[in-house]
């Protein structure tokens, strides 16, 4: 295989990856054996700011909160979509092919349709109303 | 070739997602009451896809869209299947929903999204668009799985379908990453004619078999199969008679297409892993099925055997394999089809029974039910007049052919094992002690289709089997 040598060029992250790995089982391998262990009930009890734990961490919350971050993580991803084409394609510099830039603009509203399609069913639907 | 003569040749896509957009917008401002309309127009969409699909065999366009899509005989059979299974999926589900009197509209607008996706899978021969198809498709049927909200099963159902399913898209893509990453393309064709030249490259063999692993979770093959017996239980059953059906024809021919095409010459690689896939299926198929008391987990169990006989005939990798898990996979949709408009059919006080034991004595009680049941059991077996029979035929004598004799002889044992639950199902039904009858008024439309399902397994199959052959093998050809 002469063509291995390619791989070279990943030899920093091989060296990154045994750096994290020692470093991390180092910090956790010399607590346990140098650091006093004493423990008593107060001290390996749960603490929060001077008072007693109130109820479990663990507590339902209101779906309409997954809704909103759902909803959130459509938009973002369109926007991260639109910005490099907004930015790149009738940039002079580029030089784009005119044939490609007609095409390119006319393929992101065909994009930005089927999100619309998908934005007024949401609407319509109630998604973005707080109840 | 232009924007607009490559949209041409993309009819029948282009039907099924401009139809579903606007059924989406027509619907969330009509609301549910017109959910059977939409219903109806969704079925109709099917079928006008399928008439569209038929009509453009004949223009030749094999590389579309920068070669990422390809319209064959192979992709043309296989997607007049996939709408025709569909079409029946969406007529069997109005008014047998669970929940509201009257279903939501989303269903029949998901279905035809999945649809659009499981067309884009056996269309694909770019590892690009093929992963587009399958995530298409999947995350439709993620959400068609907990389709029943407000029941516990039905939501676990969803989440373990989709938990699963997002770890074999990440073995999918891992394998389709490494692939890219030893010839330096995506595309199935130049894939094939790097991975001809010189000796086999390990690196590739690695990511086909991730590949594989990937696509075996897609059709729910031994050992990936954990997921189907509880996600086919959970789910509303009108779903997983979709489920059973139309999204396994599409991941065979999308598994077929990506192995016979863009790694031919590395059979000899694949071929012991397809097979011990296959024979693990039939293995589990044939075992699990037998302490099994619902009759949705029977069926689950009964589809992953069935994938394993269909992957026989992948394992074979001859043009006359591929044919034959056509043929297979096209009767297999024709019986489960039937099978599941007859459970839908076992109404009690107006909801679903489930258990196996709610079948006995129906003889007595509902003689054509159960006359319509057992034609369907025998099919699934394998017994010779019925369907069912010439689908096994057709894959063994492929294996043989190939050289496979062990394989064909494993199919074989599996499918007499198999045989002992399907016979249980039908002495249960002859023999027991009758239990109550079920509901007599049933929707028409599931008698329509488990009727013409069960003549066609039995005395039309017959003569139906020569011209599927024709047709399984003419489309097969396609790919070599």
């Amino acid at each position: 295989m002469a063509t291995a040598d390619f791989l070279l060029d990943y030899l920093p992250i091989i060296i990154f990856l045994g750096l994290a790995f020692v470093i991390g089982v180092g910090f956790l391998a010399i607590p346990a054996l140098v650091a006093p262990s004493d423990p008593d009930p107060e001290k390996v009890s749960a603490y929060e700011c001077g008072f007693n734990a109130f109820d479990d961490a663990r507590m339902k919350f209101d779906v309409q909160f997954y809704i909103v971050a759902i909803l959130f993580i459509i938009v973002d991803l369109d926007v991260a979509f639109l910005f490099p084409w907004a930015v790149t394609l009738f940039n002079p510099e580029l030089g784009v092919d005119r044939g490609f830039q007609v095409f390119s603009f006319w393929s992101m509203f065909v994009f930005i349709a089927v999100f619309a399609i998908g934005f007024v069913y949401e609407w319509k639907k109630g998604a973005l109303e707080w109840r | 070739m232009g924007v607009i003569e490559t949209l041409t040749h993309a009819f029948p896509e282009l039907l099924l997602v401009l139809g579903g957009m606007i059924l989406l917008i027509t619907g969330v401002f009509l609301g549910d009451r017109y959910s059977r309309h939409i219903s109806l127009i969704a079925v109709a969409l099917m079928i006008g896809a399928a008439i569209l699909t038929l009509l453009g065999q004949g223009a030749s366009a094999n590389a579309l869209f920068d070669g990422a899509f390809r319209i064959d005989d192979f992709a043309v059979f296989s997607k007049i299947v996939i709408f025709v299974a569909a079409a029946f999926a969406i007529l069997m589900s109005i008014g047998t929903l669970p929940g509201e009197e009257l279903g939501r509209f989303e269903y029949p607008i998901l279905i035809i999204l999945a649809v659009f996706g499981m067309s884009l899978m056996v269309s694909a021969s770019d590892l690009i668009s093929l992963y587009m198809g399958v995530e298409t498709q999947s995350l439709a049927l993620y959400i068609l799985a907990a389709f029943n909200r407000d029941s516990r099963r039905s939501t676990e159902a969803g989440l373990k379908y989709f938990v699963l399913g997002a770890l074999s898209s990440g073995l999918l893509l891992y394998g389709a990453s490494l692939i890219y990453g030893f010839t330096g393309s995506t595309q199935f064709e130049t894939i094939a004619r790097i991975a001809t030249s010189g000796e086999t490259n390990i690196g590739l063999v690695f990511g086909v078999v991730f590949l594989i692993a990937g696509l075996a979770f897609k059709v729910s093959a031994a050992p990936f199969h954990m997921w189907t017996p509880d996600v086919y239980e959970g789910a509303p059953t009108p779903v997983t008679a979709f489920f059973a059906a139309a999204p396994k024809v599409a991941a065979i021919a999308l598994f077929s297409r990506v192995l016979v095409t863009s790694v031919p010459d590395i059979i000899d690689q694949w071929r012991p892993i397809i097979a011990i896939i296959s024979v693990a299926s039939m293995t589990v198929g044939a075992f699990s099925a037998i302490v099994q008391v619902n009759i949705k987990r029977l069926m689950a169990y009964s589809s992953i055997g069935h994938m394993g006989y269909a992957l026989i005939g992948l394992a074979a990798g001859t043009p006359e394999g591929i044919g034959s898990i056509l043929i297979y996979m096209t009767i297999y949709v024709v019986m489960t089809i039937g099978a599941f408009a007859c459970i839908l059919m076992m109404r009690r006080r107006g909801g679903l029974t489930e258990k196996i034991a709610d079948l006995s004595g129906l003889s007595k009680t509902n003689a054509p039910l159960a006359l319509m049941l057992t034609v369907f059991m025998f099919s699934m077996a394998g017994v010779p007049p019925a369907g069912g029979f010439f689908g096994k035929w057709y894959v063994f004598l492929a294996a043989v052919n190939a050289d496979l004799v062990w394989l064909a002889i494993a199919g074989a044992v599996a499918s007499v094992i198999s045989a002992f639950y399907y016979l249980k199902v039908i002495w249960v039904i002859w023999f027991d002690e009758p239990a109550p009858t079920f509901e007599r008024e049933v929707k028409p439309a599931l008698r329509f289709t488990a009727a013409g399902a069960a003549f066609l397994m039995f005395p039309l199959t017959l003569f139906l089997v020569g011209p599927l052959r024709e047709a399984a093998n003419h489309a097969a050809s396609a790919l070599f």
